[in-house]
């Protein structure tokens, strides 16, 4: 197996859980029309969520994402209730002072319990080997998982009562008042299953790497790159650009030393913004 | 009356004369309680606890007459640059601090170097192994550990002796201290006749390491070298274990030292350090306690065994000590001269700071070991001195696997 190849598998499995990641952010901004700031600091509550309860249980990691799913799904209730229920509908930029307050609120208390000292979830699973490549078996698990979660919002959204009425009020909140479809409570079930998602891709990502308090910033940026990628409110279309991004991370840093890619992700970015504003799966306006 | 107004007047003089000979020195500096550097940092800081207790303990430092009970004033710098600035410039002017000792790391220290310098105080620096900062023309800094130059050469000689022809990769952390250990240790890796196949830096958070894992499987190398500080080198260990690199040596940076990483298991095990002190080191000390005394001090107090970081907080403080004892008082002229004209030997080791204008304050005296982590008979992971051959307890386990 060349290198190449090696590090293009690499950064599809990490893509996946970028996608769900984004995920999160995209659904929220997509129906909502709020640019949700606590994004970073719910990924990183994901990630000691996932820790606190493997060090107090010590089972399966990817059993443990259910309880840290329903955990970010009743977090997400409750920052909605705090500070977006009263900025939908107002200018883009209240939601964003808002959301912003409440992650830095979330990082000053993170700070005061866990320091901003490194954290592991110390466990691993036995990977597969190709040549003299090894792809660990936390990377594969994570990226399955990531798929699964997706899926798994997939036919919420598009089977169940509540999924449609989400789409229904982001394609035209008026319209589907009008219908009986109590805005409120869809836009809060959104709002919390886009933090759920968050929580459940941190804890994914705390099964690979160290993590601190702060360790959701990064993500939260890729998130941004690929919800823009993607397009504004597509959260399958981010699952879709989160494995591109990480596809063409692995296979532009053979080539380059690793800190570049940054500087590349943010020049497609904003590349992107100029020729592709509606993203890559967006469809133009009349 | 008269003799009752007698006693008590010859009570209130000998309260002041002993309130006079008792005198306190504040000692500023910061740690990194918080952030990347922490666990490299605390051990650096319990160094320096321990010598202060010990100090104080013993009635204080005499010097001209007088006993100075040692106090501290200390802050949390987060790891970060910034606070370090704030928090040096704050512990001179509000603090008024006597003396300084560094925080930890290269970077942190080049920092509050600036601070120090202008005030005109003594900073002895621990945990700052890069020389730039030794060589900007300052005149009151005082270097501890043996410089960053001299980190991975000891590594290189090791490695020339067991396998001439193996091939290396740098993976190092890009930060000052990482950058001035690796750039003169790939041009004498070269000189050895080495083939240096992969080099490159990474960013000091970097947490994935797959993408540069791939790189070194990819050049063929049999040998990696690099590392930084602990979150980063604990991580760069554990993903190349994972990924099943076959490496035939792995030698990190500052990381491995830590009694914490045998924590890391099967990914700590033979991973080579370059190492300022170890605890089987045996110097002759014509000053201070010896190393075993040292030790055991530490491991009663702490429950664990020094590191070299905390090795070097303890005889900051002894040598500190001596420069005032032989200064006769804390005037920071006399206590410059004296610490310049220091040669001496303690459980650390030696230590001598160069008078060069060029490059003042640098240490001249102290030299690097090799510690690696074996198995000991009953599977336990220990570290072993494997380098100088003259100092070593075990023989250097190569190849790993």
């Amino acid at each position: 197996m060349s290198g190449i190849l090696a590090s293009m598998i690499d950064g599809l499995l990490i893509g996946s859980v970028y996608g769900l990641a984004a995920m999160g952010l995209s659904l929220i901004w997509g129906v909502m029309d709020v640019i949700n700031l606590t994004h970073g600091s719910m990924i990183a509550l994901g990630m000691f969520g996932m820790y606190l309860l493997f060090a107090a249980i010590a089972g399966n990691p990817y059993v443990l994402l259910i309880p840290v799913i329903a955990a970010g799904l009743l977090l997400g209730i409750l920052v909605y209730w705090l500070s977006v229920n009263w900025v939908v509908g107002r200018s883009q930029l209240m939601s964003l002072l808002s959301t912003f307050a409440v992650n830095m609120m979330v990082i000053g208390i993170g700070t005061a319990i866990w320091s901003t000292s490194p954290y592991n979830v110390d466990f691993s699973l036995s990977g597969i080997t190709v040549g003299a490549y090894t792809f660990t078996g936390n990377h594969i698990a994570a990226a399955i998982s990531a798929l699964l979660i997706a899926l798994l919002l997939e036919a919420f959204l598009y089977h169940t009562r509540a999924g449609k009425a989400i789409r229904a009020v982001a394609d035209n909140r008026d319209a589907a008042e009008l219908m009986g479809i109590s805005s409120t409570r869809v836009l809060m079930v959104a709002f919390a299953i886009g933090i759920a998602l968050a929580a459940a891709s941190g804890a994914l990502v705390s099964t690979l790497f160290p993590f601190t308090i702060l360790s959701g910033a990064g993500y939260q940026l890729k998130s941004f790159v690929v919800t823009v990628l993607a397009g504004l409110g597509k959260p399958f279309g981010a699952l879709v650009a989160g494995v591109l991004l990480g596809l063409l991370e692995g296979a532009v840093s053979p080539f380059i030393a690793v800190s570049w890619i940054p500087l590349i992700e943010f020049g497609l970015f904003v590349i992107v913004l100029i020729f592709f504003p509606r993203g890559i799966f967006g469809k133009a306006t009349a | 009356m008269k003799r009752a107004t007698l006693i008590s007047f010859l009570l209130c003089t000998c309260l002041a004369v002993s309130c006079l000979a008792q005198q306190t020195i504040t000692i500023g500096f910061t740690v990194s309680r918080t952030g990347a550097l922490n666990v490299d940092s605390l051990e650096q800081y319990r160094g320096f606890e321990l010598w202060r207790d010990t100090v104080n303990a013993s009635g204080g430092i005499k010097a001209g007459g007088k006993g100075y009970k040692v106090q501290f004033a200390s802050y949390d710098d987060e790891s970060n640059t910034k606070r370090v600035q704030q928090l040096y410039t704050r512990m001179i002017l509000e603090d008024k601090a006597d003396f300084l000792f560094s925080p930890y790391s290269s970077s942190l220290t080049a920092t509050a170097a600036i601070v120090t310098e202008q005030y005109e105080k003594i900073m002895l620096t621990t945990g700052a192994a890069e020389e730039k900062t030794y060589k900007l023309g300052n005149q009151h800094l005082f270097q501890m550990f043996a410089p960053a130059s001299q980190y991975l050469t000891a590594a290189l000689d090791a490695l020339k002796a067991k396998d001439p022809k193996a091939t290396v990769a740098f993976v190092y952390e890009d930060a000052s201290f990482s950058v001035a250990v690796v750039t003169p240790a790939k041009t004498y890796a070269q000189q050895l006749g080495f083939n240096v196949v992969f080099t490159e830096a990474y960013a000091p958070n970097t947490t994935d390491f797959s993408a540069l894992i791939d790189k070194v499987i990819s050049s063929k190398a049999t040998v990696l070298l690099g590392g930084g500080h602990y979150a980063d080198g604990s991580t760069l260990a554990r993903q190349l274990t994972g990924h099943k690199v076959p490496l035939k040596m792995i030698t990190l940076l500052v990381a491995p030292d830590s009694p914490q990483w045998s924590e890391l298991g099967d990914a700590a095990y033979g991973v080579i350090v370059p190492s300022q002190w170890e605890p089987q080191s045996t110097f002759k000390a014509e000053y201070g306690p010896s190393g075993a005394d040292f030790g055991n001090a530490y491991t009663a107090k702490y429950n664990a065994p020094p590191s070299y970081e905390s090795a070097g907080g303890y005889a900051s403080g002894l040598i500190l000590q001596r420069a005032i004892e032989q200064a006769g008082g804390i005037d920071t002229a006399k206590v410059t001269q004296a610490l310049n004209a220091t040669d001496i030997t303690t459980f650390y080791g030696r230590t001598r700071f160069s008078t060069q204008p060029n490059e003042h304050g640098l240490q001249v005296g102290h030299t690097i070991f090799l510690a690696q982590w074996q198995k000991d008979k009953s599977s336990k992971l220990v570290k072993q001195v494997v380098w100088p051959l003259a100092g070593k307890s075990a023989d250097l386990l190569y190849p790993i696997h």
